[in-house]
C-alpha cells in the first residue's frame, strides 16, 4: 500500500467528497472531519516513512496516460514537498473542524475536499502537464468558495482571481510545451517529466524566455508585485476558511514552482534574474507593509503582511543557496500556519461581531483574554519574534541572500522590523486600551472549537521555532542536491560563481560568493 | 462512328462509395415509410436514423482496415478519394450525427421532428458532408456542398418560429453567396490549369513554377472566402450568432460541429499545397483572418447576454483555432485539427444539449430571450445535478484541465510551438484566456447567484427525456475521461493524417 500511498492522498479525498454527496447534511460535518483526518493521518504516515538521508524523490509512482506524447502519471515526494502536503492536509482538517455555521455546508465540505485533491496534487506532481492539470483544477473549488460563500463583492473578486491566475498559467503553459519540445529535439522523444527536464541544458538566451514564461504563471500565483492586485480582494471577499487555505497552500504552489520548475531548469536565467527579482521582492516587502499600515480592516491587515512574508519567501529562494532556499521552504510552511492562524483569529471575531473594522474594537485584550494571547502570539510569530516558527525561515532566508548581496538583505531586514509596526498598531488599536464600543463588553471568548485549530497551531508555532531540526533535516538533504543540480547545469561564468559548489573535493579554485 | 466506352466495373471501385450510399438508401426509405404510412410517431425516425448511421459506422470501420492495409483507394472516375483524412472527417461527422439525433426525442414536441421529412434530410445532410471528405474534385465538393447546404436550410426553418424563418432565409442568402464565391474560386484554377482536381491543379501550378501568380491569388482568396463564410471566420461570420439563436439548440449544435469538419478537410486538402509553395501572401492573409477571427469572436462573446449567442461566438472562435492548425499545416497540426475537433464535438454537443434541454415552450415574463443568462441564476439550488454538468461543458469549452477541450488546445499549441509560430502559440494561450471570462460568466450566474422568480427544475428539466439524459451523460463522462482515450486515439489519427501525407 506503500507504493501508491500519494495517489491515496491525492485521490482519497476526492473520493470521499463525490460520495459525500449521499451523506445527510445534518452529518455532513462529521464526516467531514473524518475524512479529513483520516488524510492527515495518511500525511502523518507519509512523514514517518520518509527516508530523511535521502535526497532525491520517493515512493514513485508512474503510469502512462499519454505515451506517444510524453505525457505521464508519474508522482513522487521529497523534502521540499513533504512537509507542504502535511500541512495542506493538516489545514484542511482544522479548517472544516472548525468551520463556523455556513449556509450551504455540505457543498462547502464537499468542495474543499475537491480542494485538498487539487493541492496535493500540484505538490507531488512530477509530471509538468500533470502538475498544470492539479494548478488549474485549483481555481475551480477556490472560485466557488469565494464566489459563493464571500462577501459583497464576491462575484468581482473570485472572478479576478479565476481570470489572473488562469492567464499566467497559459503563459507557463506555452514555455512548458516549449521545454518537452526542447526535450522532443535533444533525445527524440517527448517527455514532460521533470526529472528529465533537469538533465536538459539550455542555451543561456532560451533560459531567459522559458524563465520568462514560466515566471508569469508563478509570481501571479504568489503573488509578487506588480500582480498582486487579485489577493486582496480575495481575502477580502473570501469566507474564513477560504482565506486560510488560500493563505496557507494556494500561495505555496507559487513559491514551490519556484523551487521545482524556475531554479533547476534555469539555473543561468536564475542567476541572470537574481537581482531584479531581489528588488521587486523588496519593494514587495516595504510597499505591502506600508499598505497594510493604512488599512482600516484587520483583514486586510493580514492579507497585506501575508503578501509581505511572502516577499521575503522569493527573496530566500532567489539567494540561490543552500540556506537561502532551505530557509524559504521553511518559511513557506511558517508562514502557512501563522498566516492561517491569523485569518482564523480574524473569522473568530468576524463571527461575532460580522465586522472586522478595526475601530469597532478596542479593548478586547480585557473582555477576551484567551482570544487576545493566542493572537498576540501569532502576531508575534508573524514578525518574526526569535524563538518562534517565522524567525528560523526569515533568518535563513535572509542569511542566504547576505552572500550575495549585503546591502539589500540590510534593506529586506529593517523593512521586516519596519513591518512589525504595523501589527503592533494594529494589535494596540483592537485590544488594549478601554472598552470603548458597548456591544464588545459581553463578547464571549474563544469556544471550544475554535480552539481546537488555533491550541495546535498555537503549538507548532513555538515548537518548531525553539526546535526546528526534524523539518529543516529532509529540506536541507533535498535542497542540497538541487543547488548542486544547478551549479553543474549552468553554463556562464556568472552562475557558477553565485550557485555554491557543494561537492568539495572539486579541483576548481573555491569560489567564494561575492 | 464513336466507340463504345468500355469500362470495367472493376475499375469503378464501386466499394468507395458504400458509406454515402448507407445514409442515402435510409432517407429513401424513410420517404417510403412515410408514404404508405403517415403520421407515424417520430421516435421511428429517430431510431431508424441512428440505425442506418450505425451500419454506416461499421462500414467506415471496415474502411479504415482497407486503408491501413492498402493505403489510398480511388474509384468511381477517379472522383472518389478515400484516404486517411477522409475516413477520419467520416468518422466524426457520422459518431457526431450519432449523438445528435437522439436529441430530437425531447420530452416536449417541437415542430420540425413531426415531419419525417426532417429525418430524411439529415441523413441526405450526412450523405453529402461524407462526399465532401472523400473527394479531390472541385465540383464534386460544390455539389456536396450545396446538398448539405440545401438541406440544412430547411431543417432550420422546420423549426417554424418567426427567428427561424429568418436564420433559414439569411443561412440561404448567405450560402447563395459562398456558393458563388466557391464557383468562381474553382473557375478560375480550372482556367489557369485545366483540372478540378486538387491534386492535378497542385501539380500543373508546381511545374509552371506559380508563373500566374495574380490568378493564382484571386482563386485562393475566393476560395477562402467560400471556406470562410462556411466555416465562419471573420469577416465572413455574420450569419452565425443570427442562426444559432433561431435554430433550435439541438440543430444550432449540429451546425456549430458537423459541417464544420467536412469544409475543414477540404480547407485542408486545398490550403496545404499552397502554404507550403510558398505563396507567402496566402499565409500572411491566412494568419491574419486566424488571429482576428480567434481575437475578436472572443470580445464579441464577452458582451452577449444570450448564452446560444455566447455559445455561437465561442464556436466561431473555436473555428479560428482549428484554422491555425490548417495554416501550421504540420502532421502533427492535422492531428491536433482532429484531435480538438473529436474533443470538442463531445463537449459542444453537452453544452448545446443542455441548452435544448431547458428549452421552453413560452417564456416567461421576465426573459426577454430564450436562453437569456439569468434564466440559470442559483440553477445549483434548484436543480443541481444540471448545472454541475452544465458547469463541466463550460470549463472544459475554456480548456480547463484535465477536461476534454484541454488535451485539445495543449496539443494544437505543441503543434505551433514545434513550427515556429511563437506569437501564434501565444495568441492562442491569451485567447483561451479571455475566452475563460464567458464561459465563467456563466458559472458565475449557476453557482453565485440567487435564482430568478418563476425559473425551477419544471423549467430547467422541461424539455428532458431519456435519450437526451443518456446523451447528456455521455458527453459527460466523455469530456471528463477524454485523457483515457487520449493516447489510442493520437496514435489513431497520427498514422491516418501521415500516412494520406498531410
Amino acid at each position: 500500500m506503500l507504493d501508491n500511498i500519494l495517489s491515496i492522498l491525492i485521490f482519497f479525498p476526492a473520493v470521499a467528497g463525490i460520495f459525500g454527496f449521499m451523506i445527510h447534511k445534518d452529518s455532513m460535518r462529521a464526516y467531514g472531519v473524518s475524512v479529513a483526518t483520516i488524510e492527515f493521518a495518511l500525511s502523518l504516515w507519509l512523514w514517518y516513512s520518509f527516508d530523511s538521508n535521502v535526497s532525491g524523490m520517493q515512493f514513485m509512482e508512474q503510469l502512462p496516460l499519454v505515451e506517444s506524447f510524453g505525457i505521464n502519471y508519474l508522482l513522487g515526494v521529497d523534502g521540499i514537498s513533504l512537509f507542504i502536503i502535511v500541512l495542506a492536509a493538516f489545514f484542511t482538517m482544522i479548517g472544516i473542524a472548525s468551520l463556523t455555521d455556513t449556509k450551504n455546508v455540505k457543498n462547502m465540505i464537499i468542495t474543499l475536499l475537491m480542494l485538498q485533491m487539487t493541492m496535493v496534487g500540484v505538490f507531488v506532481a512530477l509530471d509538468a502537464i500533470l502538475f498544470y492539470v492539479f494548478w488549474e483544477l485549483s481555481l475551480v473549488p477556490m472560485l466557488y468558495i469565494i464566489g459563493a460563500w464571500g462577501g459583497p463583492l464576491r462575484i468581482y473578486a473570485s472572478v479576478k482571481f479565476f481570470l489572473y491566475t488562469f492567464a499566467g498559467s497559459l503563459v507557463m503553459l506555452v514555455g512548458m510545451l516549449f521545454m518537452a519540445y526542447f526535450y522532443y529535439q535533444a533525445t527524440g522523444v517527448w517527455s514532460f517529466a521533470i526529472l528529465d527536464w533537469y538533465r536538459l541544458i539550455l542555451p543561456e538566451n532560451f533560459q531567459l524566455w522559458l524563465f520568462g514564461a514560466f515566471f508569469i504563471g508563478f509570481a501571479i500565483k504568489v503573488p509578487m508585485f506588480p500582480f498582486h492586485t487579485w489577493l486582496p480582494y480575495a481575502h477580502g471577499q473570501a469566507p474564513t476558511i477560504g482565506s486560510v487555505i488560500l493563505a496557507a497552500i494556494l500561495l505555496k504552489m507559487g513559491t514551490y514552482a519556484f523551487i521545482r520548475f524556475s531554479l533547476p531548469l534555469f539555473p543561468d536565467a536564475s542567476t541572470f534574474f537574481m537581482f531584479p527579482i531581489a528588488i521587486i521582492a523588496i519593494i514587495m516587502i516595504v510597499y505591502t507593509a506600508m499598505v497594510a499600515y493604512a488599512q482600516e480592516d484587520i483583514k486586510q491587515v493580514v492579507a497585506y503582511s501575508s503578501v509581505s512574508h511572502m516577499g521575503v519567501i522569493v527573496l530566500g529562494t532567489f539567494a540561490l543557496n543552500v540556506e537561502g532556499i532551505t530557509g524559504s521552504i521553511f518559511l513557506m510552511i511558517a508562514h502557512g500556519v501563522v498566516s492561517g492562524a491569523l485569518f482564523l483569529l480574524v473569522g473568530v471575531i468576524y463571527d461575532r461581531r460580522h465586522t472586522k473594522m478595526m475601530s469597532e474594537f478596542g479593548g478586547l485584550a480585557s473582555v477576551m483574554p484567551r482570544y487576545a494571547t493566542i493572537f498576540g502570539l501569532m502576531l508575534m510569530a508573524s514578525v518574526g519574534m526569535p524563538l518562534t516558527i517565522n524567525f528560523v525561515g526569515e533568518f535563513l532566508s535572509l542569511l542566504g541572500f547576505y552572500q550575495q548581496s549585503h546591502i539589500l538583505t540590510l534593506l529586506a531586514g529593517t523593512a521586516i522590523i519596519v513591518g512589525a509596526i504595523y501589527m503592533l498598531a494594529a494589535y494596540k488599536k483592537m485590544f488594549f486600551g478601554e472598552v470603548t464600543n458597548e456591544k464588545n463588553i459581553n463578547l464571549p471568548d474563544v469556544n471550544k472549537r475554535e480552539l481546537v485549530a488555533l491550541i495546535p497551531l498555537s503549538i507548532i508555532t513555538i515548537w518548531l521555532g525553539v526546535y526546528p531540526k526534524p523539518v529543516l533535516e529532509p529540506i536541507n538533504n533535498s535542497v542540497e542536491s538541487i543547488v548542486q543540480l544547478m551549479h553543474d547545469k549552468s553554463i556562464t561564468q556568472e552562475a557558477k560563481s553565485r550557485i555554491p559548489n557543494l561537492v568539495k573535493d572539486m579541483d576548481n579554485s573555491p569560489e567564494e560568493a561575492n | 462512328m464513336l466507340e463504345p466506352v468500355n469500362i470495367s466495373l472493376e475499375s469503378l471501385n464501386l466499394v468507395t462509395l458504400y458509406p454515402m450510399l448507407i445514409p442515402v438508401i435510409g432517407a429513401l426509405l424513410i420517404i417510403c415509410i412515410d408514404i404508405f404510412k403517415g403520421g407515424l410517431d417520430k421516435s421511428l425516425y429517430v431510431v431508424m436514423s441512428i440505425l442506418f448511421l450505425l451500419i454506416d459506422f461499421s462500414v467506415l470501420l471496415t474502411a479504415s482496415d482497407v486503408f491501413a492495409n492498402d493505403g489510398t483507394a480511388i474509384g468511381v472516375f477517379d472522383m472518389m478519394l478515400i484516404d486517411g483524412l477522409a475516413i477520419l472527417s467520416q468518422f466524426i461527422i457520422v459518431g457526431a450525427s450519432i449523438f445528435f439525433i437522439p436529441l430530437a426525442m425531447s420530452g416536449k414536441k417541437f415542430h420540425e421532428a413531426s415531419y419525417p421529412e426532417f429525418f430524411a434530410m439529415f441523413l441526405f445532410t450526412i450523405a453529402a458532408l461524407q462526399f465532401m471528405v472523400s473527394t479531390d474534385s472541385l465540383i464534386l465538393i460544390f455539389v456536396a456542398l450545396e446538398t448539405s447546404s440545401l438541406a440544412m436550410y430547411t431543417m432550420i426553418a422546420m423549426h417554424n418560429r418567426n427567428k427561424s424563418f429568418e436564420a433559414a432565409v439569411k443561412y440561404f442568402t448567405m450560402g447563395a453567396l459562398a456558393a458563388g464565391f466557391y464557383s468562381f474560386g474553382a473557375m478560375v484554377f480550372y482556367a489557369l490549369t485545366g483540372s478540378v482536381e486538387i491534386n492535378q491543379i497542385a501539380t500543373v501550378l508546381a511545374a509552371n513554377g506559380y508563373a500566374d501568380m495574380g490568378y493564382v491569388l484571386i482563386g485562393t482568396v475566393f476560395m477562402l472566402a467560400a471556406i470562410g463564410f462556411k466555416v465562419a471566420l471573420i469577416p465572413f461570420h455574420t450569419w452565425a450568432p443570427d442562426i444559432y439563436e433561431g435554430a433550435s439548440a439541438s440543430m444550432a449544435g449540429f451546425l456549430s460541429i458537423v459541417p464544420k469538419i467536412a469544409l475543414f478537410v477540404v480547407a485542408m486538402r486545398l490550403f496545404e499545397f499552397l502554404i507550403h509553395s510558398g505563396v507567402i501572401w496566402l499565409e500572411i492573409i491566412l494568419y491574419a483572418i486566424v488571429v482576428i477571427t480567434m481575437t475578436l469572436s472572443n470580445i464579441w462573446a464577452l458582451v452577449q447576454s444570450d448564452v446560444k449567442r455566447m455559445l455561437a461566438y465561442s464556436s466561431i472562435s473555436h473555428a479560428g483555432f482549428v484554422m491555425a492548425a490548417i495554416l501550421i499545416g504540420t502532421t502533427q497540426s492535422n492531428t491536433a485539427l482532429f484531435l480538438y475537433w473529436i474533443l470538442f464535438s463531445f463537449t459542444n454537443l453537452g453544452a448545446f444539449g443542455m441548452l435544448w434541454m431547458t428549452r421552453q415552450k413560452e417564456l416567461i415574463s421576465s426573459q426577454t430571450t430564450d436562453h437569456g443568462y439569468e434564466k440559470f441564476a442559483g440553477m445549483i439550488k434548484t436543480s443541481p445535478m444540471a448545472a454541475l454538468v452544465m458547469g463541466l461543458f463550460m470549463l472544459s469549452l475554456a480548456g480547463l484541465p484535465p477536461f476534454a477541450l484541454f488535451w485539445g488546445k495543449l496539443y494544437i499549441i505543441s503543434s505551433a510551438v514545434t513550427a515556429g509560430y511563437t506569437f501564434l502559440a501565444l495568441v492562442m494561450a491569451l485567447n483561451s484566456a479571455i475566452a475563460g471570462y464567458y464561459y465563467l460568466k456563466l458559472i458565475v450566474y449557476m453557482f453565485m447567484k440567487d435564482p430568478v422568480e418563476g425559473m425551477n427544475s419544471s423549467v430547467y428539466m422541461g424539455n428532458a427525456s431519456l435519450a437526451l439524459k443518456s446523451i447528456l451523460g455521455f458527453a459527460a463522462l466523455g469530456t471528463i475521461f477524454a485523457f483515457v482515450a487520449l493516447n489510442p486515439l493520437l496514435e489513431f489519427i497520427t498514422a491516418f493524417v501521415y500516412n494520406s501525407g498531410y
